[in-house]
């Protein structure tokens, strides 16, 4: 029988790496619950903000925390300007084509940063980077918690701007109905290519609190994809709090299953789970029934 | 004639002419072109069976892949088994794993994005478990021996993977064929249009559907026991990993889905695509990649109906012009 303070520390690490899965997986639910489309392109686009964060570590020596005012801004330009100019136009209204270009454009990213980066894996190197600090019996990485905190902030602020400005409002009308939400005025190409900036937004912030313990390279993102979709099922498509407790139930699991199983088998505890809730509870564990 | 003989008539001079080409050729570079078009012709022939004509847009097609490639590699190595023989039960098996994943997903329910991530999924869970189970060979792969010998499915020149793998295109072909004018196939596209008015009339849409992931996941396990078989090495990153689901549903899409030769269009574009840029800017990683998602993403702006589906507008507004100069002349 393990430790009980092994088992402490691995749910603990569990949680932290949760933390950032539910920040990706957050834009990921965005961007399904407004656009009803699966973006492919997502763990592209954590990809091309991971580089964002390490070249302006690496050339500019900017701390990634201090970078958060720059990348996050910039993924959402991009995302405002992906959507607007080039997603919506390819799709012609239909779902298998956005899911298509958004994959395009996926392959796009991974191979133009392969071209420019080499395939080499980088990371980058912080006076915290190392440094842990006491949590009970367990000793955990501090840019780790630094992460936990901030995919809490950033999650609140998510749900503070979907749930009571103006902005948020229209996303919920476009989101419910978006033929009765143009008719009353709403700009809804508008309003669909602010939900994709803002879920790229989310993956600039995650990327941010990601790098000073984690690496990037330019398929650095496929390893998150799947964990996102994991998350945004397991919580129900388009549910923000269902995101938040899904991603933070999978990264606990991810770590008890490397516990376990080992660090490969491990991994599996996640897809059967997801296989699992797909098949038994589509609307996920706190989506509404459909 | 009538589309269906005409049809049947493209297929035998498909088949007719490109069983010529190892007749006057032995270029190597020529022979292992027509292969491996012919070879992504298969994968993407194989995903439009379910994805086209069954509605049902699979994104782990590496799934039956995989399978098919690794029941070929351990029934040799593990098995001693003939090649041959192998060979049919890769199919067999595949065609079982669809049937399997099938059954699960279309038993819930599952349509669209959820199906298009559960097949994922599925790859995902295989690409693991080959991974970390000892008999699979885990992340060394599996190799398996030279005996060049067609006893053994192993030729010394290109020409007889060339035949094999046309063997393969023409069962997919009249596989396909046989969905247009069958009424199992009227059944499918019955389901796909409209599920609950094809459960109306008396169709029954789990059935349709698992006979369509049964038959589309053989297909692609024919293609992954020919990989094998050509390559003699496999790992799971290659049998299970994305690459091979992508492929196969972008050239499908891009030629055009649900039509006979839309997929091999696809295959064979995408293909000349790929071997162009490869050619031109080899030397640097990933470009070529580059151009080729560009291109999948203005494809699909332009053409939303695939390549296929342009020659159809063409010809429409051909027949609208000619129409119009008729009612002038009158």
């Amino acid at each position: 029988m393990l430790d009980a303070s092994i088992l402490f520390s691995s749910v603990l690490n569990g949680l932290t790496t949760g933390a950032v899965y539910a920040l990706i997986a957050l834009g990921l639910t965005l961007i399904y619950g407004v656009l009803h489309i699966i973006n492919f392109a997502h763990g592209a686009s954590l990809m091309l903000a991971l580089y964002a964060v390490y070249l302006l570590k690496d050339r500019f020596g900017i701390d990634p925390y201090l970078a958060l005012p720059l990348v996050v801004p910039g993924m959402f330009v991009l995302g405002y300007a992906l959507q607007r100019l080039i997603i919506n136009r390819a799709s012609h209204g239909k779902d298998e084509n956005i899911l298509l270009v958004t994959l395009g454009l996926s392959i796009v990213m991974e191979n133009a940063a392969l071209l420019l980066f080499k395939s080499d894996t980088r990371t980058i190197d912080t006076a915290y980077t190392l440094s842990t600090m006491a949590i009970g019996p367990a000793m955990i990485a501090v840019p780790k918690l630094v992460a936990f905190a901030g995919a809490l902030v950033v999650s609140a602020i998510l749900l503070f701007i979907v749930g009571k400005t103006d902005l948020g409002r229209a996303i919920r009308a476009v989101a419910k109905e978006k033929h009765g939400a143009k008719l009353m005025g709403i700009d809804v190409d508008h309003v669909y290519a602010m939900s994709f900036g803002i879920g790229l937004a989310c993956l600039g912030a995650a990327a941010c609190f990601l790098l000073p313990a984690y690496y990037v390279n330019p398929h650095v993102g496929s390893g998150f994809v799947l964990v996102a979709f994991t998350v945004v099922v397991l919580g129900g498509m388009g549910s923000f709090g269902g995101a938040l407790i899904g991603g933070l139930l999978v990264g606990v699991v991810e770590s008890l299953g490397g516990l376990y199983l080992g660090e490969s088998l491990g991994q599996i505890g996640i897809f059967v789970i997801f296989i699992a809730v797909l098949l038994f509870r589509p609307q996920g564990l706190f989506g509404a029934r459909a | 004639m009538k589309d269906g003989a005409r049809e049947l008539f493209s297929i035998i001079v498909f088949v007719a002419l490109i069983a010529c080409v190892p007749l006057v050729t032995d270029s190597g570079v020529t022979l292992n072109f027509v292969m491996t078009a012919l070879y992504a012709a298969l994968l993407a022939q194989a995903w439009n069976i379910l994805g086209g004509f069954g509605g049902q847009f699979s994104f782990g097609h590496a799934l039956f892949f995989g399978t098919g490639a690794y029941i070929q590699a351990m029934a040799q190595i593990n098995g001693g088994i003939n090649a041959w023989v192998a060979l049919g039960m890769a199919v067999a098996g595949s065609a079982g794993v669809g049937v399997f994943v099938g059954a699960l997903s279309f038993r819930y329910g599952l349509k669209g994005s959820y199906f298009a991530l559960v097949t994922l999924a599925f790859a995902e869970v295989f690409r693991i478990l080959a991974l970390s189970v000892s008999f699979t060979g885990g992340g060394v792969g599996l190799m398996i021996p030279l005996r060049e010998s067609a006893l053994n499915m192993q030729f010394i020149s290109r020409s007889g993977y060339v035949y094999v793998v046309l063997v393969f295109v023409a069962v997919a072909l009249l596989i396909t064929w046989w969905l247009k004018h069958s009424r199992f196939g009227a059944y499918l596209q019955a389901v796909r249009d409209n599920e609950d008015s094809a459960r109306a009339i008396g169709v029954n849409p789990f059935r349709i559907k698992l006979g369509a992931i049964a038959v589309s996941g053989g297909l692609m396990g024919a293609g992954g026991a020919f990989y094998a078989q050509v390559f003699q090495y496999i790992d799971p990153a290659i049998a299970f990993g994305p690459t091979t689901s992508i492929e196969a549903l972008v050239a499908a899409i891009v030629g055009g889905i649900g039509t006979l030769w839309g997929p091999v269009l696809g295959a064979l574009v995408l293909h000349i695509l790929a071997d162009i840029t490869r050619n031109m800017f080899g030397q640097l990683p990933g470009i070529s990649l580059v151009i080729y998602g560009v291109v999948l993403v203005l494809i699909i702006m332009f053409m939303p109906r695939g390549i296929g589906g342009l020659g159809k507008s063409c010809k429409a507004a051909f027949l609208r012009v000619r129409k119009k100069s008729w009612r002038a002349h009158e």
